[in-house]
């Protein structure tokens, strides 16, 4: 099935590329069509997964249901296609989906050669490994030697093969399509550690039979920023993906929450009637009504709820800020202001 | 009469459109140039579009370092290789698993084929029943039980199933000592070689006496006692230059030795099964449909049984076998590709897999590998073809 939709999609590529894109064209087909076409991960808890009614939530979905929200006041207008981490960038070129918030780590050359643009970072992340406590391993150092389970198509491969050339060790790569795949494989002792960006390690042990019996090792050996993509040639479009994430960070910097966004209309603090559309540029400049940032703030959040809610401490996962707190607060999340 | 001869009108020559031999060659003409249009249209529109979305196109890619390990590789690898060198580790895995599948997926098809003609109920029942139920179900299926299953369930490396000290059984994979060749081996190869050579000779020289003068000659024994002789002559004469390289526990992991990983176990185990039904119902089908008076004539002529089988049953039910044997084949050959459910690092899970998603070449990569599936499919089906050819019915 893998395989056909990467052909599929090949075949899309070669033959009805021309009828999309350029210019403004994403986002009167997203209007036409109702709803934004958002590609996530197949299932990766606090990032993007479906409980059992199908309703999708995490930190990569909100960023779709922020741009819903900014584009069609209704944050709920989202469809969500599963991809395979093999499968994403196919999919956004041949213009499946409209946009990608999938766990994606922005490189050089995704960037340059797939047609594609990253358009922010909604988690500063790092690859790190997860080993079964009973290895009695304490440090990335002693895993010489090891086989790993690893997901395949990802920077995780690259990053694995780098750091075990760079120590001078030896390993065996395990490879499988989804990460579902992979953590089975993982917990069934097909390998000794799980490598990945160290966010996933912690979404994925709740999957294993016993995650008490596996352990993150504290080494990072990679820097994974990861954030929305867009296909390239649409700079409209690419704007507004990338303004609704700076509103989500720009809310929590200003203060501003889901509860508290209609009291904050009647501030004087002309940063925050910027964000709220009540003075400056409003909605003009992304081509949105002018209340599209209060649309996300109210539906979605402002960054730190997100956050929160999906990955930290209101969730199984509870993920501390980290490198994702806001630069004031000693981290890296940093958005340029609305005026 | 001359006059009126004279006067019939020779019919004019029809117009050029009305020609057939024109007209069809026009037509013909302009079919060969619309398709050719067709593709070259796609052709360009594909070329145009990917470089109006700044998608990089070319084969460029294969020059640069793919910077990712593989699982199992048949020749040297590691990510300091490049792209191009993973093209040709995955399509060495996927001939790998496909050449052995149609080895087993052989033997085990003529062993149920004809076991299922047995008169003994027994037998003839066990081959129906593997026949269909194993026919009749998803291969995918079966892949996946044999994988996660079968050979998940098998305990770590530190417990594993030790047989007499040289065989470890684990979920990471059936490990053996590999053999170490040291100074002096090439002397058995030599022999080896020297003694099919001379083996060959021997059946055709038998051949052409028994032709000639009736008398037979037990070429087989010979032949079996000339390839298993003169090897072990050479072997010892050079004071047996062989040692094994037995694996042993590290601390993650056996090292040393050889390995067959379970995902290949669990592949060729599910292909050969799986193709092994359908060959052995092409089998049963070829049998059957050689007349019984063939049989009978044999046994008039005084042949026993197994010469009758041999000479007069198997050779004329070849005909009939051969093309549904040429079909499981490459059935067998591209369903391989489904190794790619399980982790097994074949063409498509390596290089229509992760080296397409990091190079982000869709257009050419999918394209390499179908043409590489095409070319396999029909290299298999040359050789049974030419195969097929030599022993069909000579007429004399």
């Amino acid at each position: 099935m893998k395989k056909i939709h990467v052909i599929a999609s090949a075949v899309t590529l070669t033959a009805v590329m021309s009828t999309s894109a350029f210019a403004g064209a994403t986002l009167d087909e997203v209007k036409k069509k109702g709803f934004v076409q958002c590609g996530v991960s197949t299932g990766l808890p606090g990032f993007s997964s479906a409980d059992e009614k199908g309703n999708w939530s995490g930190l990569d979905v909100d960023v779709c249901r922020a741009v819903a929200a900014a584009v069609f006041g209704d944050a709920a207008k989202v469809k969500y296609t599963p991809l395979t981490a093999k499968e994403r960038f196919t999919a956004l070129q041949s213009g499946e989906i409209d946009m990608l918030p999938r766990n994606t780590t922005w490189t050089l050359t995704r960037d340059t050669s797939l047609g594609l643009n990253f358009a922010g970072v909604n988690y500063y992340d790092g690859q790190g490994f997860m080993v079964t406590k009973s290895l009695g391993v304490k440090s990335a150092l002693e895993l010489d030697g090891a086989s790993f389970c690893i997901q395949a198509g990802t920077t995780t491969e690259l990053n694995l093969a780098d750091y075990f050339r760079a120590n001078n060790m030896k390993y065996t790569p395990v490879t499988f399509d989804s990460s579902d795949e992979t953590v089975k494989a993982f917990d069934a002792g097909r390998c000794d550690a799980l490598t990945s960006d160290q966010s996933q390690l912690y979404a994925l042990r709740i999957k294993l039979g016993n995650p008490d019996g596996a352990i993150v090792l504290p080494e990072i050996i990679s820097k994974e920023p990861l954030g929305p993509v867009v296909a390239q040639g649409d700079d409209e479009w690419f704007n507004i993906v990338r303004w609704s994430l700076f509103a989500m960070v720009n809310a929590e910097e200003l203060g501003i929450s889901s509860a508290n966004v209609d009291e904050k209309k009647a501030s004087t603090d002309p940063n925050i009637r910027r964000l709220l559309g009540l003075e400056g540029i409003k909605g003009s400049g992304l081509g949105l009504s002018d209340d599209w940032a209060v649309n996300i703030v109210k539906q979605v959040g402002n960054y730190g709820e997100s956050f929160e809610r999906n990955v930290g401490a209101g969730s199984s996962l509870k993920i501390s800020r980290g490198l994702n707190a806001l630069w004031n607060k000693g981290g890296l999340q940093y958005a340029p202001p609305i005026r | 009469m001359a006059d009126e001869l004279r006067n019939v009108p020779v019919p004019a020559k029809p117009a050029l459109w009305r020609r057939p031999a024109v007209r069809s060659l026009v037509f013909q003409i302009l079919l060969v140039a619309g398709i050719g249009f067709f593709g070259y249209t796609i052709f360009q529109n594909t070329l145009h579009n990917l470089e109006q979305r700044g998608i990089s196109t070319g084969f460029g890619f294969l020059e640069n370092e793919a910077g990712f390990g593989i699982l199992m590789t048949l020749i040297p690898f590691d990510e300091t290789y490049t792209y191009g060198r993973t093209f040709l580790v995955g399509l060495l895995n996927t001939l790998l698993v496909a050449s052995l599948g149609i080895f087993f997926a052989t033997i085990i098809g003529f062993i149920m084929g004809v076991a299922r003609l047995s008169r003994n109920w027994i037998i003839s029942r066990l081959a129906t029943i593997y026949i269909e139920v194993f026919r009749n179900i998803p291969l995918l299926l079966q892949i996946m039980f044999w994988y996660f299953a079968v050979l998940r369930p098998l305990p770590g490396p530190r417990q594993s199933l030790i047989f007499n000290d040289t065989l470890f059984l684990s979920n990471r994979g059936l490990y053996m000592p590999s053999p170490v060749y040291e100074q002096g081996f090439w002397l058995v190869v030599v022999a080896l070689a020297v003694a099919i050579v001379a083996s060959i000779m021997i059946i055709r020289w038998a051949h052409k006496r028994q032709e000639a003068t009736g008398e037979q000659f037990h070429s087989v024994y010979a032949s079996i006692g000339l390839i298993v002789g003169l090897p072990l002559l050479a072997f010892f004469m050079m004071g047996m230059p062989l040692s094994w390289d037995f694996p042993v526990l590290q601390r993650f992991n056996m090292a040393g030795g050889m390995v067959v990983i379970p995902e290949l176990a669990a592949l060729l185990v599910a292909l050969s099964i799986y193709t092994g039904a359908f060959i052995a119902e092409a089998v049963r089908s070829g049998i059957l449909a050689v007349s019984h008076g063939q049989t009978e004539a044999a046994r008039a002529l005084g042949l026993r049984p197994g010469p009758t089988l041999r000479l007069v049953i198997i050779p004329q039910a070849l005909r009939v076998i051969i093309p549904q044997l040429t079909s499981q084949y490459l059935n067998l050959t591209k369903n391989s590709s489904l190794a790619t459910a399980i982790g097994y690092p074949d063409l498509v899970a390596v290089f229509a897999g992760t080296t397409l998603n990091q190079t982000g070449q869709a257009v050419e990569v999918i394209a390499m590998t179908m043409a590489v599936y095409l070319a396999i499919s029909l290299t298999i089906s040359l050789f049974m073809n030419w195969y097929n050819k030599r022993i069909q019915l000579v007429e004399r």
